[in-house]
């Protein structure tokens, strides 16, 4: 066990789990929302870097998009419609939750006495199956991410069943929310922000740089979607994490111009049009797989006139396979990501110069 | 006893953290606060995935060098690995002693795992937790959603005021039933 103790590593361990700690004890003690809302962005983003660490790039990419960026911009966006301040809490009744806290805590530390120890290679979690999937992707799948390979083939029907749960709860949103077309109906507003793309920076605007900055960037993060969508396969990356970046880029665009112009770029209907239509390109691979002769999502049957017969080494189908498995995450993750943001700024008053 | 400590301090760390996000979320009348609690929650059980899933001494589960038909003398091996590990896989198929380094002898012959040469942490956990974060901003999305309109129904996000506002219009329609069937 004592080659396993580097001082390096526990180091940055302590280093990042204690800013956790300043964190989540601040936005424990805190009543201001907007101050916890920016906390649990940045406890987001420290969680990510301690996935760096422990070597969960694909997590850590996950994370610093989807934690960091996209959560903490819808819980803005429902604190601007609800409330800015929680009320004062009576100190007597803090003493029931510390205590079931500090019973439970208690029992879950008893049970880590047995549990393996950390970084250990013959614990239980990190035996069989898991070592199975790095031991065969190679030979079986031909790509060099084993995250990819576990996530679009090997349990490719996982990963199905939760772009549905994405698009589900995109759909309920909308439902509770509405699609974003409160924002057109609000006569006054209707056109702001097209009118001021067309002025351009000018008088009496105080967003100038944020303006041309993200004029600028918008483009790159698109594009950069696009490379961690196709590079997800040799690098860290694939159809959530591009999925998100996507849907970034349109809140970005939504936030600085408003959310008409956004509209007008992307509309609600497009958005959510995509959004099925990825959960369509996905099941209808597994479809596809079935009328090739072969099981649901099965992708060895995909390309095997091409590639010899229905064998195991056809990688080509595992390629194809998880090609279009990917877009299809893409387009529903930005889809209804794009749909989320729209069924809250749809409804948001818009942000007074002032209040920026 | 230090390497009991050191084997163990970051589960100890993310179940300080878990109960942390636990505390906010019964504490709190705040709706908004309850589900930042409930997020802090979530990641602290992220954590502990991935952490289960890091093995000393291994990088991020993506093939590299040697084992992905990279360079060096094993280009040879790789280059039958291609067509031959999947029959070789058959011919001995991973036994129930197979870990991520390997201490089945035949094994380490080949590397850290039969046929690797490098050592990686284990990929699965992160695969979990990957659609998991996706999901987890889903679900919180429809949480919000559900919050804002409480706030238009009710006017406030605080969930004492909220029940009080229920109890009150239960008993005033409960009153107002009794004020009806005396009259009738």
């Amino acid at each position: 066990m004592s080659d396993s103790v580097n001082l390096g590593v526990v180091l940055v361990n302590i280093a990042l789990l204690s800013m956790l700690f300043v964190v989540a004890i601040a936005v424990a003690r805190l009543r201001s929302l907007f101050a916890i809302v920016m906390l649990t962005g940045v406890y987001s983003l420290l969680s990510a870097m301690w996935f760096v660490a422990l070597d969960a790039v694909d997590v850590a990419f996950t994370e610093a998009a989807v934690g960091a960026g996209v959560s903490t911009v819808l819980m803005l966006g429902a604190m601007l419609l609800t409330a800015r301040t929680a009320r004062a809490d009576k100190r007597w009744a803090r003493i029931g939750p510390m205590l079931v806290v500090a019973v439970t805590g208690a029992v879950l530390i008893y049970a880590t006495i047995d549990m393996p120890g950390f970084g250990d290679v013959h614990s239980l979690p990190n035996t069989y199956v898991g070592a199975e999937y790095m031991a065969r992707t190679k030979a079986e799948i031909g790509v060099p991410n084993v995250v990819t390979a576990v996530l679009a083939s090997y349990r490719g029907f996982d990963t199905l069943g939760e772009t549905g749960v994405v698009f589900t709860a995109g759909l309920a949103v909308a439902l509770l929310l509405g699609f974003g077309e409160r924002s057109l109906s609000a006569g006054h507003r209707a056109g702001a922000g097209r009118q001021r793309l067309k002025e351009g920076p000018g008088k009496g605007d105080h967003h100038v740089i944020v303006r041309v900055v993200s004029k600028v960037l918008i483009p790159v993060i698109a594009l950069y979607a696009l490379y961690v969508q196709f590079h997800g396969e040799l690098s860290p990356g694939g159809g959530f994490q591009a999925g998100v970046i996507l849907a970034v880029a349109v809140i970005l665009y939504s936030l600085v111009f408003g959310i008409s112009a956004a509209l007008d770029a992307v509309s609600a209907g497009f958005a959510r049009r995509v959004a099925a239509l990825g959960l369509m390109i996905y099941a209808g691979v597994g479809f596809w797989t079935l009328i090739e002769g072969g099981l649901f999502l099965d992708y060895y049957t995909l390309l095997a006139h091409e590639g010899g017969d229905h064998h195991s080494a056809n990688t080509h189908g595992q390629h194809l396979g998880i090609m279009l498995v990917e877009i299809g995450v893409l387009l529903a993750v930005s889809g209804s990501m794009v749909t989320i943001f729209y069924a809250f700024a749809g409804r948001a008053p818009e942000i007074r110069d002032e209040d920026w | 006893m230090l390497e009991f400590i050191l084997a163990r301090y970051n589960y100890w760390a993310i179940i300080g953290l878990m109960m942390i996000g636990l505390y906010i979320t019964f504490q709190s009348a705040n709706l908004i606060k309850r589900l930042t609690g409930l997020s802090i929650f979530q990641t602290s059980v992220f954590l502990f995935y991935i952490t289960l899933g890091k093995v000393t001494g291994g990088s991020a589960p993506i093939l590299f060098g040697r084992d992905y038909g990279g360079h060096g003398e094993a280009a040879d091996h790789a280059a039958d690995s291609a067509t031959g590990a999947a029959g070789e896989l058959a011919a001995h198929p991973p036994g129930p002693d197979m870990s991520l380094t390997g201490h089945d002898p035949e094994a380490t012959a080949y590397g850290p795992i039969a046929g690797l040469y490098e050592t990686y942490s284990n990929p699965l956990p992160h695969v979990l937790i990957l659609t998991a974060i996706v999901v987890g901003v889903a679900t919180l999305a429809l949480g919000l959603a559900l919050i804002v309109r409480i706030r238009e129904a009710y006017g406030t996000v605080e969930a004492d005021e909220v029940a009080r506002a229920d109890l009150d219009t239960a008993l005033a329609e409960a009153g107002d039933r009794k004020a009806a069937e005396s009259a009738a």
